[in-house]
């Protein structure tokens, strides 16, 4: 049974796997930190968030600092898709930010039927819009 | 890391089985201090015997759901009386709550609008005139009584709100409470609006009401009421929205009459004690429902507004069985003189108004929601300051600390396959506005803040892009004001308002809710001044969701020795309608033009010229490299993104003419950047040894933990304590000092040639 656990990424209950949503790569072991098979690249802010005024003439330009800011991207080793994206002070280590207990995640699940997409949860219904009082 | 829990229920209840002694100290205290009994409990009180006699009585859900849905409608009755009498600009555009109270002081029913962390700390000063006014002989609670509070530190948001208590009584017996709060702006503090950023010491920080009785027969005490006003820059806006308060508390009590009358006291009483209960039984359904685990995310806040400097939000969210712990350890050490600190509780409550208009929406809306949910701090952390540490700018820390838990709790609820809200990306989270101070053209003090603070943008969906500056965090269904009431009322003009920004966007597969430009300038006034309270310009506020980008950063620009209000008149086509082309083309020959953080002292302004910063953007989500090109056409044509961005984030091959895509032409250059990608990173094991560090930078002024979060650094690599033990504690330079030294400097170094 899968369940996906991000947009970009699913847990293979059997296998224990991480896989990638995209390319359905197998990653691997559901119980380490998916980050650790994943293909990752520091890149500088300004080349994401480019400046919007001139950076030659002024101090503070809408990009992030490079001296304050590092932008870390994981990418899915097979299809490349992005999976993750990380701000973090240049040198500080990446957070293990999911971390599940696989044995009560098979439990979890072994009530439940399996999806074949993600839940995205309710859908949005509008109001009625209406101009005067009582809707008409 | 393991949990230490024994640790944090003792923490919730530090002095359990000493009520003797407690009560032998409250008689022989020469001061009584917020409770800690009372503020380190942010679950319910316990059943009283009326509440177990009358949910004894009153078991049918039906009836009780027809009371709540009465109390509700009093209380939202309430809250639009508070919105439309209130002489605040907070109140104004919803930054306002009323709401009903147990009689032993838990919220038990919030206003359906308005901001829900207002009422949420109201439980803390009621408990506290519960215990401490009741029985002392010069004070007591009788009916008709009115109490105020603003100290945060008895439980409020911030200082610059201010809360109404009355306490509801029925045949002689205390039932029930009542409150509403209005984010006042002006107490008096050092600067103007009620939020300082230059307050050093909490003696900076204005009024500190500590939970008092304003109004007896329903009636204020005028002595009280002019020692209030005489305390602040807005005399007539005290006096104003204090009997707005007492008439909304007021309104509230006869509805909570009628429904007693109608229903019979048990019907109340129980009503008001189930909505607790069943909110704490449905989390605690809810949270089974999520995966097992420990989600952890940090970020920083780049300033202290009177620096920059880089402060750590660190979380460890650990969820097990029908249990949720947010574990806030190896957060930056408190600012001893600086306001950037917050309150535990404020952090409580704004989590509660996370739960409750982001994650279950559909609970109702009172304080039982964080029952099931515990929380670990630091002692002395930026978080849990001491009781003498400035906190009246504490969004700049719960703020922050608000979104980190929002990333958080997204990775556990994707795979949930119940959801009662759909997974969102980070909402803007900063207060980009202008605070504002001086004299009016109509020759009044005045001292308070834009409502473009609620102009936040919204995270991206899923499948679906973020709203454009469409509300704070804090409240979702306030309001951004006409900027031309405003301008009736005060000195100053935007001449370039609610205006995006174009390429100000969470790039993403589904992009951020665009932010909105702000450029204004000061027009007639004898003495007028501006000041910004936000963080961000160096470290982006807000990241995306599973492969989304953040927020950019952002900037006050200015240009100086400038009237444009002259220039529109001798040459109007100078002017610029964006910070882009004002800023980039220079337009003006005489002007001076300068960058800033997005913190700046009240300083006094000149007629003509501009103020210029923008709203921020909410966290795209997924794969930029995945965005439907058609929606990249249609930001393009809307003048969103630039041609640049366009290409560079979204790889799009189209014709800017035309705005038509060659679809295989794009699907070739996506290709070609999935390649790069694959070609230029690296193993995860080789990005952690060659670009991963044991310390942080020597030239970052970093606060907080690195990887171990029971160690904490204070500002220099060398200076590196356990968490909770820094010692020397943080005590920042004056700005100003800094900056001469280091002119002196420059200049001793000139001499020597
Ligand atoms: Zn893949």
């Amino acid at each position: 049974m899968h369940v996906f656990i991000t947009d970009a990424l699913v847990i293979d209950l059997e296998k224990e796997t991480w896989q990638c949503r995209g390319c359905e790569t197998e990653l691997g072991s559901a119980r380490e930190n998916y980050k650790s098979f994943l293909r990752v690249r520091p890149r500088n802010p300004q080349d994401i968030h480019a400046p919007i005024i001139d950076k030659d003439r002024y101090e503070f330009t809408f990009a992030p600092d490079p001296e304050w800011t590092r932008i870390v991207e994981y990418y899915c080793p097979h299809c490349a898709r992005q999976m993750e994206v990380e701000y973090l002070p240049p040198g500080h280590p990446p957070a293990y930010d999911i971390e599940l207990d696989i044995d009560a995640l098979k439990a979890q699940w072994a009530d439940r039927d399996a999806l074949t997409e993600p839940a995205i949860g309710p859908a949005f219904v509008p109001p009625q819009h209406h101009h005067r009082k009582g809707g008409e | 890391m393991t949990l230490d829990l024994n640790e944090s229920q003792r923490d919730a209840n530090p002095e359990a089985g000493d009520e003797g002694v407690s009560e032998i100290l409250r008689d022989t205290s020469l001061f009584l201090a917020p409770d800690p009994l009372i503020m380190n409990n942010h679950g319910m009180e316990e059943r009283t015997a009326l509440e177990h006699e009358s949910l004894a009585a009153e078991t049918d859900p039906a009836r009780l759901e027809i009371v709540r849905e009465r109390l509700l409608a009093g209380a939202n009755e309430s809250f639009d009386m508070l919105e439309s009498m209130g002489a605040a600009p907070g109140a104004k555009w919803g930054d306002c709550v009323s709401a009903i109270f147990t009689a032993s002081g838990d919220l038990s029913l919030a206003s359906t609008g308005g901001v829900v962390i207002f009422c949420n700390l109201v439980q803390y000063p009621i408990k506290f005139i519960n215990k401490y006014w009741t029985n002392e002989p010069t004070v007591g609670v009788r009916e008709g009584d009115a109490f105020l509070v603003n100290d945060a530190r008895y439980g409020q948001a911030h200082n610059t709100d201010q809360s109404m208590m009355m306490p509801v009584f029925w045949e002689g017996k205390l039932v029930a409470w009542v409150g509403a709060t209005v984010h006042e702006g002006e107490n008096g503090a050092i600067e103007p609006g009620g939020m300082p950023s230059m307050a050093e010491q909490v003696w900076d920080e204005g009024l500190k009401m500590s939970p008092f009785r304003v109004a007896e027969n329903y009636t204020l005490r005028r002595d009280i009421v002019t020692f209030l006003q005489n305390s602040v820059r807005e005399p007539k806006l005290q006096y104003a929205d204090m009997k707005v308060k007492m008439f909304t508390c007021r309104r509230l009590e006869q509805r909570m009459h009628e429904a007693i009358s109608e229903f019979g006291l048990e019907a109340v009483v129980a009503c008001l004690r189930s909505n607790l209960e069943d909110t704490d039984v449905e989390v605690r359904k809810r949270l089974k429902e999520w995966p097992d685990g420990t989600v952890r995310h940090s970020w920083w806040t780049d300033g202290t507004l009177r620096e920059n400097a880089m402060i750590k939000i660190n979380l460890a969210l650990t969820k097990k069985g029908d249990r949720l712990i947010f574990d806030y350890r190896g957060s930056s050490p408190e600012f001893t003189n600086r306001s950037n600190n917050s309150l535990d509780i404020t952090l409580k409550g704004m989590l509660a108004q996370l739960f409750l208009t982001y994650i279950w929406p559909d609970l109702p809306r009172n304080q039982g929601v964080l029952a099931p949910i515990e929380f670990i701090f630091d002692e002395r952390s930026i978080l849990k300051p001491d009781f003498g540490t400035p906190n009246a700018q504490s969004m700049m820390s719960v703020f922050t600390s608000w979104s980190v838990a929002q990333v958080a709790v997204m990775k556990y609820l994707y795979s949930v396959p119940d959801k009662y809200t759909r997974v969102i990306a980070p909402w803007f989270n900063m207060i980009n506005t202008f605070l504002f101070g001086g004299v009016t053209q109509h020759g009044e003090m005045v001292g308070n803040v834009c409502a473009d603070i609620n102009g936040m943008g919204g995270g991206a969906l899923s499948d679906r892009d973020g709203q454009h500056s469409c509300a704070p965090i804090f409240a979702t269904m306030a309001d951004l004001g006409e900027q031309e009431f405003m301008e009736e009322e005060m000195p100053f003009v935007q001449l370039v308002s609610k205006k995006l920004m174009k390429d100000n966007q969470g790039f993403g597969r589904q992009r951020g809710g665009m932010g909105y430009q702000m450029i204004l300038a000061l027009r007639d006034s004898p003495v007028w001044g501006f000041m910004l309270t936000a963080i961000g310009s160096k470290f982006p506020n807000v990241p995306g969701l599973f492969g989304g980008y953040g927020c950019p950063t952002y900037p006050l620009c200015r240009i100086s020795n400038v009237d444009v209000f002259e220039t529109m008149q001798s040459d109007p086509s100078q002017f610029r309608y964006s910070i882009e082309e004002l800023m980039n083309e220079q337009p003006f020959p005489e002007g001076e033009y300068s960058t800033h953080p997005m913190f700046m002292p009240y300083s006094l302004a000149e007629r003509g010229e501009l103020y210029m910063i923008a709203q921020g953007t909410g966290g795209g989500f997924g794969d930029p490299l995945e965005r439907d090109p058609e929606e990249v056409m249609r930001d393009f044509q809307e003048d969103l993104v630039s041609e640049d961005v366009a290409w560079r984030i979204y790889r799009i091959v189209f014709d800017p003419e035309t705005r038509i895509v060659d679809e295989a032409a794009t699907r070739l250059a996506r290709d070609e950047v999935r390649k790069e990608r694959l070609d230029e990173s690296m193993s995860f094991d080789e990005y952690c040894a060659d670009f991963v560090t044991d310390a942080p930078p020597a030239s970052l002024p970093y606060y907080g933990s690195w990887e171990d979060p029971a160690m904490v650094y204070a500002g220099s690599p060398d200076r590196y304590y356990p968490a909770g033990q820094v010692n020397p504690p943080v005590i920042m330079p004056n700005p100003l000092e800094v900056k001469i030294a280091k002119l002196e400097r420059q200049l001793a170094e000139a001499r020597q040639g």
